[in-house]
Parts: C-alpha cells; structure tokens; sequence
C-alpha cells in the first residue's frame, strides 16, 4: 500500500508546521498530500494530519468532510467531475453526463469495476466559455461533444495505468 | 464592426500564454506600485475611494469605502486576502485574468497591502485552478526576486509576504466569512457579522477580502489617476472597465475587458455574435448564477451596478449568460437552484430545507404536476428565505427564482394548464 506521506514530506510539513504561526492553516495541505499519495483520505490519514497538526481527528474530520474535493471514501484512479450548472447544461452536459455513465457502465457517485474511474456531479469549474466541461483529476477538458469521450477516456486510462 | 475599446488588465492576453514579468514590465507593469510606495497609505486609500471603483466579486461594495473603513493604523497583524474562489457559475473571468496577466493581480496586491499596511497577504484559489496556482506562484517568485515583493520593497522600508492557499472546493468557500474559516484550517461555515471582517477577520485580526479583478484596477487608478478612471464608462455615473465573461446561447463565448455601462444588446450582439443556432434571445442573467433573469425588454440597459439594481437585477460577477427561445425557464431555474441547493452548507434552515423545497416545488410544476397553488408556494418560499438565512447563498439563489416569478409566470402557468413543459424539455 502506498504510504500517506513520505519521509521527506512529513519532516517537511513539521518545518513548515514549527514556521508558521498558525499551524492549522496546513491542514488542507497535508490533506491533499495525502490525497495525492494515496488517491483518497482513509481514517489514518485523517489520523495522521491531526497528529501533525496537534488536533483530535474530529477537528480533522469536520473540515475533511466540508470539501468536495477530498475524498473521504475509496475513488478510482481518475475521478471525473462533470460539470451540472447552469452554463453546461445550456450546452448539452447532460447528454455528456449519460455518454458517460453508458460508456463507463457506472452511475454517478460509483468507480468502475478495473476500479480507473470515479464518477461525479461538480459545480461550475470556471469554464463557462468552454461548457460543457469536466475535470478529470486536474485536467480540465471543455467544448465536450460525445464524440470527444471515447478519446478522453483512453487518454486518461492510459495515463492512470502506467 | 466591434467597436475597439480600451484594454487595462486584458492588455497582455496572448492565446494560451501567460504573461511574464519581462512582457508585463514592458508593459508599464509595477509603475503603479513605484508611485504608490511615494504616496501615504491614507492618500491611496482615498484615491481609490474617489475612482468609484466597485468590487468585482458581485456585491459591488465600493472598495475605497471598504479600505477607509480598515484599521490601516492598528499596530499588530493585519491580512490582505485575495479571493479566487471563482465558483459562481457563469463566471470565469478571474481564470481568464489570472492566465493572462498575474503580475496586475501581484501588483494589485502589494498596492493594496501597502495602502492598509498590513504586511501579510493570503490568495486563496479554488481546486479546480491548478494551472492558475502555477501562474501566480510563478509571478511571485519572478516580483520577489525584482525587489516587489519580500522584505523593503524597492527601498520604502515596507514588506510584504504573499502566500497561495489552495482551497479544495465547495462554493460557499468564496463568501468571505467562510473564506476565512477555511484558511484557517477550520470547517468553512460562515461567521456572524458583526464583527466584520475589518474589525475581526482572519486569525482575528483586521482583514480586507478583495477580488482578484478588483485588485488589479488599482495599479492603473495609481498611475493614470480618478478622472481618467472615471472616464472609461460610458455611462455618467460608472468607473473603469469590467471583464465580462459571455456564456450560454452565444455564438461567440468568451471574456471580453469592456468599458462599465455598454448596452447588455452590444455585449450580445457584436461580442457575443448574436444567439446560436440563429435562434432568438430568451433571458440572459447579466452577473452570474446570482442575479435575476432579464428579458428582450432589458436589452438596452447600460450594464454597470445602479442600472441593472433599477431593473431588480444586478451586474454581479459580469458573467454574461445567454439562453436561447427554445429553453425552458422553469427548467433553467430549477438547475440554478439545485446547484444552490447542493452547495448549502446546511448550517440554516431556510437555506437547508428552504432550497430542497423550491426545487421539488419546480421540478413538479416542470413534470406538469404542479398547480397554481406550488406557484404560491414558490412565491412564498422567497419572501420566507430572503433575509433569513444566515448567509448569502440563499439569497443568491432567489434572485433567479424572483426573476422567473417576475418574468416568466405565463410560462410557468403554461406548465401547470398543459400538465407539462411547452417547450418539451
């Protein structure tokens, strides 16, 4: 299994813990660490976060679960955020949204079976000019139409297996 | 012809660049901040206040008044935060500055910091902004290094540290209270005001909150003085340009910097090209997700903050976003408001149960079972959670609500007598 935080990234984080005059401003930080190791943040990372930052893992738990994009709960590789406000759905983001549920056989809120992709609603990614758009990880891909999807999605794959 | 207007902080936007320190210095970038630093605080505080320059997050709250109000001469720590939490829907253009230009949002920042004397700034960016995180970390390094930043900048004796928090969503992080809670690293729900944030803000202690697009008027205000600022709007009473980002039922959907107070039909139809699919206009929401819709009778409205409060609407955020005469208005806002919905921090009732309420009520009357009596029932639903939720998201939300009451009540009747959507949504 993959480590939470490496070596380096805890000693790391305790510098910049010892530096700053408020330490709890890191815990959103060390939680996306953690995310970026680990894919998601299990109970022992939320664990270790309030270790590092001298908080009871509840003071962790209640800001963890505040935020969409940490994940508290297992997610595939690549989890796709797509787009349901107003300015995507103008432009067709529902007929993305069921493109993908078809292509990847998954509803929203499920990972698929090879356990690549997580799939799931946002709010408005800032990209209303390119809509209907979605964030796959960090990558943000707009002016979607379903012929694009195919392409998409094996690029992701690809990169998410190697 | 689309008419060619001045370029303040788009003046450095090249397609898919981002411009560096070297092309935002040849630019006449930073001259502000050299003019500011021989000024006293007080008198760039003033000198914003007389610009007229409003916010440009969407509440428009003039932002010499918010400076003159900040305790610029309290001995102790002081925050600066710089809000990039861009997440209302229809509303790009802090993404589309930030890409282009960061330095003008540096530059408005230590401007800023200087004029409040605090000698700690904060951006906070939304997740969804990686690349934007990269571009302002870039443009902090590259303005540290030429002495605008750090310790004794240019030789004023003034410092100034700027760190980039990044967020990890959720809308409501960009209301300022709950901004601030989520810097701290605690749960973000929104505070009580009073205090303000001027008075007790972030850690406690006096902080301003300023966007990003706001922030980067203030180098220009600096250099080229009030009148000329003044004198950008085409209407009597605005100040300066707005970056206007165009959505929706366009041709042509972009952000554009231009002057305050051009007619929404210009913006539609020489920028935004006209309506897709040489379809007819509907609405458009003229400021984000956040303001009420407008009809073709509102085409000639002059798009600046007074104007458009006139008309029951608002210029919000600047985003533009257009909808063609094949959308169903009751489909559009319940789509609107199940994003508010979804985004409630569930910490006030009107807001919690008060959302969920009015997108069953829509979503009934959209299936076409809905009666004239849901109808009520939305109308109801506004008067009950205006002014009663804790914070403004929920009265962001009934801005569009009201706007289809207002507007559009034959199509919701519609709805109900034909026990279904007219327009076969």
């Amino acid at each position: 299994m993959d480590a939470f935080l490496s070596e380096t990234e805890i000693s790391e984080f305790r510098e910049r813990l010892a530096a700053a005059p408020h330490p709890r401003e890191l815990v959103i930080d060390i939680l996306r660490a953690i995310q970026k190791n680990h894919g998601w943040v299990p109970d022992e990372g939320v664990e270790l976060t309030a270790a590092l930052v001298g908080l009871s893992p509840l003071q962790i738990e209640e800001v963890a679960t505040f935020y969409d994009k940490i994940y508290r709960r297992p997610v595939g590789k690549r989890v796709i955020h797509v787009c349901d406000s107003i300015c995507c759905w103008s432009r067709g983001s529902e007929e993305i949204s069921a493109c993908l549920q078809q292509k990847l056989g998954i509803k929203f809120g499920e990972t698929t079976a090879d356990g690549i992709f997580t799939l799931l609603p946002t709010c408005c990614l800032g990209a209303c000019g390119e809509a209907p758009a979605m964030l796959v990880g960090l990558n943000l891909y707009g002016c979607l139409t379903v012929e694009m999807i195919d392409e998409i999605l094996e690029k992701e794959r690809r990169e998410a297996m190697a | 012809m689309t008419e060619c207007y001045p370029q303040l902080l788009l003046r450095n936007r090249r397609p898919g660049e981002t411009a560096l320190l070297r092309e935002y210095l040849g630019s006449g970038g930073y001259e502000g901040l050299r003019k500011a630093l021989t000024m006293a605080p007080k008198e760039i505080r003033e000198t914003v206040k007389a610009s007229g320059l409003r916010g440009r997050g969407g509440a428009g709250f003039p932002t010499g008044m918010k400076w003159t109000f900040f305790p610029a001469d309290q001995p102790g720590e002081k925050y600066l935060i710089c809000n990039v939490d861009e997440m209302e829907p229809g509303t790009y253009k802090d993404r589309t500055l930030l890409m282009a230009d960061p330095h003008q949002v540096v530059e408005g920042i230590v401007i800023g910091a200087y004029a409040l004397q605090v000698t700690k700034a904060y951006i906070f960016i939304r997740y969804a902004y990686e690349p934007c995180v990269r571009a302002v970390r870039r443009a902090l390094v590259e303005a540290a290094e030429e002495g605008f930043l750090g310790a004794n900048i240019l030789g004023s004796g003034f410092s100034l540290e700027v760190e980039v928090h990044g967020s990890a969503g959720r809308y409501l992080c960009g209301e300022e209270t709950a901004l601030m809670n989520g810097l701290e690293g605690k749960r973000p729900n929104p505070r009580f005001k009073p205090p303000f944030p001027a008075v007790k803000g972030l850690f406690g202690r006096p902080t301003t909150i300023n966007n990003p697009e706001t922030l980067a008027n203030v180098p220009h205000i600096i250099v080229n003085g009030v009148d000329w600022y003044k004198d950008l709007a085409l209407n009597e009473k605005g100040a300066g340009t707005k970056l206007f980002g165009l959505s929706g039922h366009l041709n042509r959907t972009e952000c554009f910097e231009l002057p305050l107070g051009i007619p929404l039909r210009e913006i539609i139809t020489d920028f935004g090209e006209g309506v897709w699919k040489g379809r007819q206009f509907k609405a458009c929401l003229p400021g984000g997700s956040s303001t009420a819709f407008l009809t073709a009778a509102d085409l000639d409205v002059s798009m600046d903050f007074d104007p458009l409060k006139e008309r029951g609407s608002g210029l919000g955020t600047g985003g533009v976003i257009v909808f063609d005469d094949r959308t169903c208005m009751v489909r559009a806002a319940l789509t609107l408001t199940r994003f508010y919905a979804r985004e409630s921090c569930g910490f006030c009732t009107p807001c919690r149960d008060g959302l969920p309420l009015v997108c069953w009520l829509l979503e009934k009357i959209e299936k076409g079972e809905g009666s004239l009596e849901d109808m009520e029932m939305l109308r109801d639903q506004v008067g009950n959670i205006n002014g009663r939720s804790f914070c403004p998201l929920a009265m962001g939300a009934m801005f569009p609500l009201e706007g289809l009451l207002r507007n559009f009540e034959e199509e919701i009747r519609d709805h109900i007598r034909r026990g279904g959507c007219p327009l076969g949504a």
